[in-house]
């Protein structure tokens, strides 16, 4: 059987800001031409673990493995394999998209017919070919970011680091961007995905990695993340007429609450199948149409609040 | 070759010089009213001494020479960083495989370039239209080489002040670099100052600059050739070394 390599390592990472530990001795590993996505609150950590990961930032303690080469050690080595879309970051204004894109081939020392090549290959599939002599000072958001994932792909590298790449985009952009991430990902492109949007991350990632306060407080596949959180499960359910949410809640046995969700209503519940069995005998018996009814599990978002909120709320009561 | 040989990184790590000094060019040097204002502010601070002081215009041509290459070399390479910081384009430079010593480097190559690229335009003036001749063109090239070195690494070291604000540097820049000029012999040669004069020119690398003008173009000097070169390199050695720490402990705070 062929053996997984890891495209990073990272093993008891620190990194304090003064008093505040930004990231608190966290372990993790990202396979090989894995889409790992990294979620968190603000100021979780997820920018100074990403600024570490790259070696933009020096840890405190723990070591950083990308690729094979620890990154203190041999920087050059680890940075010429990694593309890097930092999260606040622009294309330099005063060059034109064609100028910043060489500029980063020769950062990364592709040599200058391959750097021209690939520069027009990923001009065009970024959709910037009419204004690669254009000063980028006139783009638009969109245009810049993608401009900004050309240049970080104008080595070929192995290893993708994206810190919230569709942040504020239009859909137009934003869709895009995430279909050029599958393909990489696709081609065997290693792609590190830190991201506020969970539902891009649920939809996206093979596995996420969810921080919190400088701590990885749960890592796995987002389904396996789900299904840990058997409380989230829940019944949606619209009739052809408004029902009292507090009525349902008193006469369906095994739901422990009920949400209106717009023209629908959502009843949590451990068992959604026994329950939604129940809601169409109360429908039955009270005269109402059942206009669609879904059993749903547990989204992200949830996982993500119940992970993070948790943390609150057992700080609080300390 | 091997990614891992000593060849590879210095070649790997000259591109990286080349490419920031490119890249500074093209943003910070070559516009017009860089280069016009490089030429022009020099001129006209010193006809604004020497005017109405009955000495002949070639013989101002060292003090010219110096503040030229001081003004030029060292104008822009205060800005670079700060400005990057603000523009957010330092982030993306510093996680390439560049590292920061090479980014310097690379700055100050183009400070380097710039400040002997102007001062050819005195010295062209002074030689095709006032009729000044270059006694010794090695230590011409000496000086324009050392000179523009030395004085752009202060620039970057400037440089390293921990602000995204460029007229924060602007302003700690002028204040460093307007009193030099006056103590460095520009405007009245050393010999003719007074002792404390003399002490405080001591400390400043334009005076060495300037002295070593007038070894080329005069062939007189107040300090012997190889003092005046061992103190500009002195004074360039220790600006890039301390600019270097500087603006390794420095980084990571422009970025949080």
């Amino acid at each position: 059987m062929e053996e997984v390599r890891n495209a990073v390592e990272v093993s008891r990472l620190t990194k304090r800001f003064g008093d505040i530990r930004a990231v608190d001795g966290i372990s993790f590993q990202v396979r090989e031409g894995e889409l790992f996505g990294f979620l968190g609150p603000n100021g979780a950590g997820k920018t100074t673990t990403v600024r570490l990961l790259t070696g933009v930032l020096r840890p405190d303690a723990g070591r950083i493995n990308i690729m094979g080469f620890d990154i203190s050690k041999a920087p050059l080595e680890a940075k010429m394999l990694m593309g890097i879309v930092p999260e606040m970051s622009n294309p330099y204004i005063d060059l034109s998209a064609w100028d910043n894109l060489m500029l980063m081939g020769e950062l990364y020392g592709v040599p200058k017919g391959r750097r021209r090549e690939k520069a027009m290959e990923l001009l065009e599939l970024f959709d910037l070919q009419d204004r690669r002599d254009q000063k980028t000072k006139g783009f638009s958001k969109g245009m810049k970011q993608r401009l900004i994932l050309a240049m970080a792909l104008i080595h070929e590298p192995k290893l993708l680091f994206l810190d919230e790449p569709t942040s504020g985009l239009d859909v137009q952009s934003a869709r895009l961007i995430r279909d050029l991430i599958r393909e990489l990902n696709r081609n065997g492109v290693t792609v590190f995905l830190t991201t506020h949007n969970i539902a891009e991350a649920d939809q996206m990632c093979d596995r996420v990695a969810i921080i919190d306060r400088g701590k990885i407080v749960a890592i796995d596949e987002p389904r396996n993340l789900k299904a840990a959180i058997k409380s989230s499960q829940s019944v949606e359910v619209a009739f052809d007429r408004p029902v009292d949410g507090s009525e349902l809640l008193r006469n369906i046995e095994g739901v422990s609450e009920v949400r209106r969700e717009g023209d629908r209503l959502r009843l949590y519940a451990d068992e959604p199948g026994d329950v939604a069995s129940r809601l169409v005998e109360y429908a039955k018996a009270h005269g109402l149409r059942v206009l669609s009814l879904n059993t749903l599990g547990p989204s992200l978002e949830d996982v993500f609040v119940h992970l993070t909120y948790a943390e609150e709320g057992r700080d609080a009561e300390r | 070759m091997q990614s891992g040989s000593w060849r590879f990184r210095a070649r790997i790590r000259l591109i990286h010089v080349l490419a920031v000094a490119r890249k500074d060019a093209k943003i910070y040097y070559l516009k017009a009213p860089v280069l016009i204002y490089g030429i022009l502010f020099p001129i006209c601070l010193f006809f604004a001494f020497a005017i109405g002081r009955g000495i002949p215009l070639e013989r101002l041509l060292p003090g010219l020479m110096g503040m030229t290459l001081f003004f030029t070399s060292s104008s822009a390479t205060p800005v670079v960083i700060p400005w990057e910081t603000r523009m957010r384009t330092l982030e993306r430079l510093i996680s390439t495989p560049a590292s920061v010593p090479s980014i310097i480097l690379g700055d100050i190559l183009a400070g380097f370039t710039y400040g002997i690229t102007v001062s050819l335009v005195p010295l062209s003036v002074g030689i095709f239209a006032l009729g000044a001749r270059i006694v010794d063109p090695f230590i011409m090239t000496v000086d324009l080489a050392l000179g523009a070195l030395c004085f752009s690494a202060l620039g970057s070291l400037l440089s390293s002040l921990p602000t995204d604000n460029p007229s924060n540097v602007m302003m700690l820049s002028n204040l460093v670099r307007l009193p030099l000029i006056f103590i460095s012999g520009v405007f009245i040669p050393i010999e003719r100052m007074p002792g404390w004069g003399k002490t405080i020119a001591l400390i400043s690398p334009l005076t060495y600059a300037s002295d070593l003008a007038r070894h080329s173009l005069l062939n007189e000097g107040y300090y012997p050739i190889p003092l005046d070169i061992v103190m500009i390199l002195a004074f360039g050695i220790t600006f890039i070394a301390v600019g270097m720490v500087l603006h390794r402990r420095n980084i990571p705070r422009r970025l949080s």
